[in-house]
Formats: C-alpha cells, sequence, structure tokens
C-alpha cells in the first residue's frame, strides 16, 4: 500500500502586518469561514442548551422581555400618558413586531463582544478558526428571533391582523438587521477586548439610540422627527421590515437597499477588522 | 525518515508588558500599525515597562525528534509554545511549522460544566478540528480510553478532577497531527492513566510524529524527550541531551536561591568558600555517579576557635536535604587559628544519580549554641552521566542504592495456596 503523499500544510508566523500579503489574507478568512461550520454548528447547541438547561421557565426566557415591554407600553399608551396617532394595526402588534425587530438589532451588536469575552479562556488556548464564534453567536441571535417570531405569529392571529404575501420579505429584513448589528459589533470588537469602556457604552448608547429609532412610535413625517429615519439606517430597516410583516406598504425602499449595500460592506470590513486584531488581543488577555 | 525540518523557530522574540494600562495602550497602538500595513519585521524595540518573555531562541526540529522545554516559571516555554501554535505572533523572526499542529495546551478545551460527557466529547472533538462524522467512529474508542462508560451521560460538573483530565486526554488522544503541543498535561490521574498516557505519546513519538513538551517533571521529561532546550529569562541556556539539560535546569533553579549566607553576631571565625574537586586533585563541577569528590573549606578566623565542627548537608532543588554529617562524626577534631586555616573532606564513589545537587555547609564551635556561620548553596554540582532509567528497567531518583538479588527458597503456604488459585 503506498498512499499518495499529501503534502503537509504549511504556517509561516511572522511580525508583519497580515495586510501586506491580501490575497493570503482573504484565502484564509475563506479557508476558515468554511471550517468552522461544524465547531459552530456544535458551539450554537452547546451555548443554547446550557443557557436554558438550569433553568425552570426554559425557551420562555427567549420570549418574556418583549412581552413584558409591549404590556408596559401598551398600558402606558392605553392610560394616555402618550399618543401614536391612526395607525392600521392595533398599536400592540405595532409595538411588539418593534420591539423583536429591534431586539435583533440589539443581540447582534452585543454578540461578537460577548462571545469573544466569554471564550477569551478558549480564545488563549486552542487554535480553531475563529469565525465559528462569530457564525455560533449569529446562530443565537437568529435562534431568539426565531422563537420571538413564532409567538408574534401567535399575536397576529389573537388579534386577528392579516398577513400577506410580503411576509416571505421579512427574513431579508432580518438577515439587514443582523448584518448591519453584527458588522457593528465586529468593528466595536477590537477596543471592546481590550478597553471595557465600551461594553459599559453599549448598552446605554442602544437605549437612546431606541428611542431615535421607530421602535415605539411610526415614522414621524414632519421634522425634526424625520430625522430619525433621515439619519438612522436601522430606522428605515426596521420600518420597512415591519411594514411588510404587518401587510403595510414599505414606504422607503430605496433607503432599505442602501443600507442592505452598506451591511454587507460594514460586517465584512468588521470582519476583517476582526480578522487582524484577534492575534494582537489574545497576547494583552491571557486568561 | 527525511530531513527537512517540521518546526522551524528563527531568531524569536517576544515582548511582553506586566503594567496593566500600558499594555491595553500598547494593544491599540500594535492594531494600529496592523490596519496600517507595517511590516515590523525589521527589529525590535522596547517600549516604557516592556521586557523580553522569548528572547532571540532558534531551534529546528525534525520528524521523530521529542523536544523538552524547561524552565523555571516565566522563562517563556509557553509563550513560545503559544507562538508555536500560532496564538501569538512573534515580536522579531519568523516560525515556520510544516504539518498539521495538534495542540494539547487545555485538556477539555470547551467543557461546559452543566452538560454530559457525551455532548462534551463532540464539542470538545469540534474545537480539535474533527467533524461529527469522526467522532461518531471514534466514540467507543474515547470513552474506553477515559474509562468513563459509566459516566459518560452525566454533566461533566460532577466529575472528579481526575475524569475530566481523562475525558480531556482521551479526545485529544484521538488526533492525528504531524507537530504535538503538549503544556503541562500528565500533572493530573493516577498513575496507571498517566501511564497510558506516556504509552500513547511514546506511539505517537515512535510513528515518526514530532513533539513539544512543556514540563516542570524532570521525570516526565526524562522519560519522553530526546532533547531539551532550557529557557532562563527568555533566552535559550542550553540545547541538547536530555541528562545535560535537566541538571542545567537544575542548578539554574539552585542559583536562584543565590548563596546565602547566616553568621553569628561578631563570630571569630567563618566560612570563606567551598570548592571541589574531583579525586585527583582537579577543580570539578560535573561529575559521574560513582566518582570521588573532594571539598576543600577554607575557613578564615580572628580568634581562636577550639574544638570546632563543620557540618555538611546534600541537597537537591526538589527533594531538599538528602542526608547531612558533620566533621566529630568520623572522630575528625581541629581548632582553628587565626587567620584561617582549609579543611578537606572526602565523598568516595558519590552515591548520587543524575541531577543537581548543592552543600549546604556550616561552621560551630564546640558547644551545641556555638554557631558560627551558615552557608547554602556553599557549593553546586551536577551529575552528568551515566543516563537513568524512568521506565522500571534501572535505576532513577536521587540516590543509588546498592542491592543485590538472589532467588530464595519457595514458602511452602505459598506453593498451597498457588495450587489451590489453580482450581
Amino acid at each position: 500500500m503506498n498512499p499518495q503523499p499529501i503534502s503537509p500544510p504549511v504556517c509561516v508566523y511572522t511580525p508583519a502586518s497580515q495586510l501586506i500579503e491580501p490575497v493570503k489574507l482573504l484565502r484564509s478568512m475563506a479557508a476558515d469561514i468554511v471550517a468552522s461550520r461544524e465547531l459552530a454548528w456544535r458551539l450554537l447547541v452547546r451555548n443554547i442548551s446550557s443557557r436554558y438547561r438550569r433553568t425552570m421557565l426554559g425557551y420562555v426566557w427567549a420570549f418574556l422581555p418583549p412581552i413584558l415591554t409591549t404590556a408596559v407600553f401598551v398600558f402606558l399608551q392605553r392610560s394616555g400618558y402618550f399618543t401614536v396617532g391612526p395607525m392600521p394595526v392595533p398599536y400592540a402588534v405595532f409595538l411588539f413586531a418593534g420591539l423583536i425587530l429591534w431586539q435583533v438589532f440589539c443581540d447582534a451588536v452585543n454578540m461578537p463582544l460577548q462571545m469573544v469575552q466569554q471564550s477569551s479562556a478558549l480564545l488563549t488556548k486552542v487554535n480553531f478558526p475563529r469565525e465559528a464564534l462569530i457564525v455560533a453567536g449569529a446562530g443565537e441571535v437568529l435562534f431568539g428571533f426565531v422563537i420571538r417570531f413564532a409567538l408574534m405569529l401567535g399575536v397576529l392571529v389573537w388579534f386577528k391582523v392579516g398577513v400577506s404575501w410580503t411576509m416571505l420579505w421579512v427574513p431579508c429584513g432580518v438577515l439587514v438587521l443582523m448584518s448591519l448589528g453584527i458588522g457593528l459589533g465586529l468593528v466595536l470588537t477590537p477596543v471592546g477586548t481590550l478597553y471595557h469602556d465600551i461594553s459599559q457604552g453599549i448598552p446605554f448608547v442602544l437605549y437612546l439610540w431606541m428611542f431615535l429609532t421607530p421602535v415605539l412610535y411610526p415614522v414621524p413625517q414632519s421634522w425634526p422627527g424625520s430625522l430619525s429615519l433621515a439619519l438612522n439606517p436601522i430606522g428605515t430597516v426596521l420600518d420597512t421590515t415591519r411594514a411588510w410583516l404587518l401587510a403595510g406598504v414599505p414606504a422607503h425602499i430605496d433607503g432599505f437597499l442602501i443600507t442592505a449595500a452598506f451591511a454587507i460592506i460594514i460586517l465584512l470590513f468588521g470582519w476583517l477588522l476582526y480578522r487582524l486584531a484577534l492575534p494582537l488581543l489574545l497576547e494583552r488577555i491571557s486568561a | 525518515m527525511n530531513d527537512t525540518a517540521l518546526v522551524k523557530v528563527e531568531q524569536v522574540s517576544k515582548k511582553f508588558c506586566r503594567r496593566l494600562r500600558q499594555s491595553l495602550w500598547y494593544g491599540l497602538v500594535d492594531l494600529a500599525a496592523e490596519l496600517m500595513a507595517r511590516d515590523r519585521t525589521g527589529g525590535i524595540t522596547l517600549r516604557d515597562a516592556e521586557f523580553l518573555a522569548v528572547d532571540n531562541v532558534a531551534f529546528e526540529l525534525h520528524p521523530g525528534e521529542c523536544l523538552g522545554l524547561i524552565g523555571h516559571n516565566g522563562a517563556g516555554k509557553s509563550t513560545l509554545l503559544k507562538m508555536l501554535n500560532g496564538l501569538v505572533r512573534p515580536d522579531q523572526g519568523r516560525i515556520t511549522m510544516c504539518g498539521r499542529v495538534g495542540a494539547l495546551i487545555e485538556l477539555g478545551a470547551g467543557f461546559s460544566p452543566i452538560l454530559t460527557g457525551r455532548e462534551n466529547i463532540y464539542i470538545n472533538g469540534a474545537l480539535l478540528g474533527f467533524t461529527k462524522r469522526e467522532i461518531d467512529e471514534k466514540f467507543d474508542q474515547i470513552v474506553d480510553f477515559a474509562e468513563l462508560h459509566d459516566a459518560i451521560d452525566a454533566p461533566v460538573q460532577t466529575y472528579s478532577s481526575g475524569m475530566y483530565v481523562r475525558l480531556g486526554f482521551a479526545v485529544a488522544a484521538q488526533l492525528n497531527p504531524d507537530i504535538f503541543l503538549i503544556d503541562e498535561l500528565l500533572a493530573v490521574g493516577d498513575t496507571a492513566f498517566r501511564m497510558k498516557c506516556f504509552q500513547h505519546l511514546l506511539d505517537i513519538k515512535r510513528a515518526g510524529k514530532t513533539i513539544v513538551v512543556v514540563s516542570h517533571n524532570m521525570i516526565d521529561i526524562n522519560r519522553i524527550c530526546d532533547r531539551v532546550i532550557v529557557l532562563d529569562g527568555g533566552r535559550k541556556k542550553y540545547d541538547g541531551a536530555v541528562s545535560g539539560g535537566i541538571a542545567t535546569y537544575e542548578s539554574l533553579l539552585a542559583k536562584r536561591g543565590h548563596t546565602a549566607h547566616q553568621r553569628a553576631p561578631g563570630a571569630a571565625a567563618w566560612i570563606d568558600k567551598v570548592e571541589l574537586f574531583d579525586g585527583v586533585g582537579n577543580r570539578r563541577e560535573e561529575f559521574s555517579t560513582g566518582e570521588d569528590l573532594v571539598a576543600e573549606v577554607t575557613l578564615a578566623a580572628i580568634k581562636e576557635v577550639a574544638n570546632a565542627r563543620v557540618i555538611v548537608h546534600v541537597m537537591t532543588p526538589s527533594l531538599g536535604t538528602l542526608g547531612s554529617f558533620a566533621s566529630p562524626h568520623n572522630g575528625f577534631s581541629f581548632d582553628i587559628e587565626p587567620p584561617g586555616m582549609v579543611v578537606r573532606f572526602r565523598m568516595p564513589k558519590l552515591p548520587l544519580l543524575i541531577g543537581s545537587y548543592s552543600l549546604m555547609v556550616s561552621l560551630y564551635g564546640s558547644g551545641i549554641k556555638d554557631f558560627l556561620h551558615g552557608m547554602t548553596d556553599a557549593a553546586i554540582f551536577k551529575i552528568t552521566a551515566p543516563a537513568v532509567d524512568t521506565f522500571g528497567y534501572g535505576v532513577c531518583h536521587a540516590v543509588k542504592f546498592e542491592h543485590d538479588w538472589e532467588i530464595a527458597n519457595l514458602d511452602r503456604e505459598v506453593k498451597r495456596r498457588a495450587a489451590q488459585s489453580r482450581h
């Protein structure tokens, strides 16, 4: 028996920036994302099953927060603390749809830094395709959304809101929200891994950002409220996706397409940055 | 076996910074340099509060070689291993790894305590690069190797530390890379399992793979390595055969606790120096087992000391005091007169095995309480030959005991029992 000799993989480590050989860098990025599938799936299953195994309520925790938030704001609105104007669907439905979409974005922004921080022991000791962490994290974000979306369907039935074929576009909107969020999260990860100012600041910024995004209220038509859409790419994507979800007519499909293109760019840029930064970060955070 | 190096380390250095805030800031600066596509291959400049954790280290490893990296804590072993594994990049130099690399830097990486052993095998396996199908195929082998048949469906947090490590090693044992990197992993587990791990590593070695082991346990190093690199303060202090490497390491350990003096206030006499010679009067620091050692103790005095005593302790860095003897024991008595004198003692046929040893010498007057001067590590010597055997086929550890064997008559009672158990 004479097996064909396979030339062994050769790895060279030098202090030179990986950007000096861009072709090699891109090739290894592509190879690693392919190589990380299996591991990403394992990590996803591990994270999801270990998150809920020690709870009594289990998956209820996935949709309890948006239900309670909806309940609070519906209560405030019914009590007359604020008015939202006429709407084609009940306010509770509108709000719930907005909240679960906003949650996708928030989870996505938080995910990369959280994954790196909670896996620091692993990252500093095992050389595995680093993309796996992010892919697994993206899976978790999506998993959370799917559970809440199932609940959303229940809400639509309960309030007797009709659905239309535009529902089929919802996954597109969700993917754009996730790409934007993960891209932004990845861009923040290098500095955030070094300095905890970032992880301290993210929830605060997201909280303010939610009020500047038409989540709790419909898109304002007049100035200065309309700025919340013009300057806020999330607003456009969220409103468009919500329109598809609630059988409305999306008002700004061109804005959505531009944002989608931007989302892909920021995601790729974030990935590149993550890739370049991680070896440098690991020497600073020995676990 | 071909001659191409599987591991090639060329003039590799790595900077580290112990001040947290400074270190984080440098991280940011390095990140900016990376993004601006800086070459950084030129030289190395140390910034404020930085030091070299690995300093200009170079070596090559060929197929079938098993290298032990030894050195005291902070000598740069683990940093070097991390660079070999590609976790951290060098700040200077170049590392080339030809072949698939399998690292056992942490056993049971990615284990989730509340998931079962079965689930964790798949997670750990995936981290090491196995596909689900490969793990399915090897699952029974893994459980057999780990000897965890009953506990495989229990959460890992209920495992003892030994079980945990066994499971981790069992998964890692399925790896079949060209280069194995191992960091201090054989420290846990019972003897039977440790021997199983050694057997496995020896099989790997026999299959022509290359192994790099970091360990503080010299017995382990002796068992599997055929070459040793001693690191001290990031620099390569020794590169060669195992016995010499271990002796170098132990003498580094001894030197770290450099000669300590303890002298009674206003002592009339003290020890000036202790020098070692072989049986024919040559200055020596290295001996072989069974050779004669002669030590000269130079004593200085400002007043007369009658019936002085010299006490000698023979010590090793790892085992402590092996034994001690005092000058009156053999009926030797002497008085010290200013300005001083030299006393000589001989240790014929040294019964010590490979390793590093030191002499602690103290000087007393005639009474129990008449302490004058004590000198730890007054003299340090190494035993460098002959080789010991750590597998249980020869002699090993510190002392060579005289022994002989013969066959004696069998007890009638034992005969009866043996006959009984045959039925």
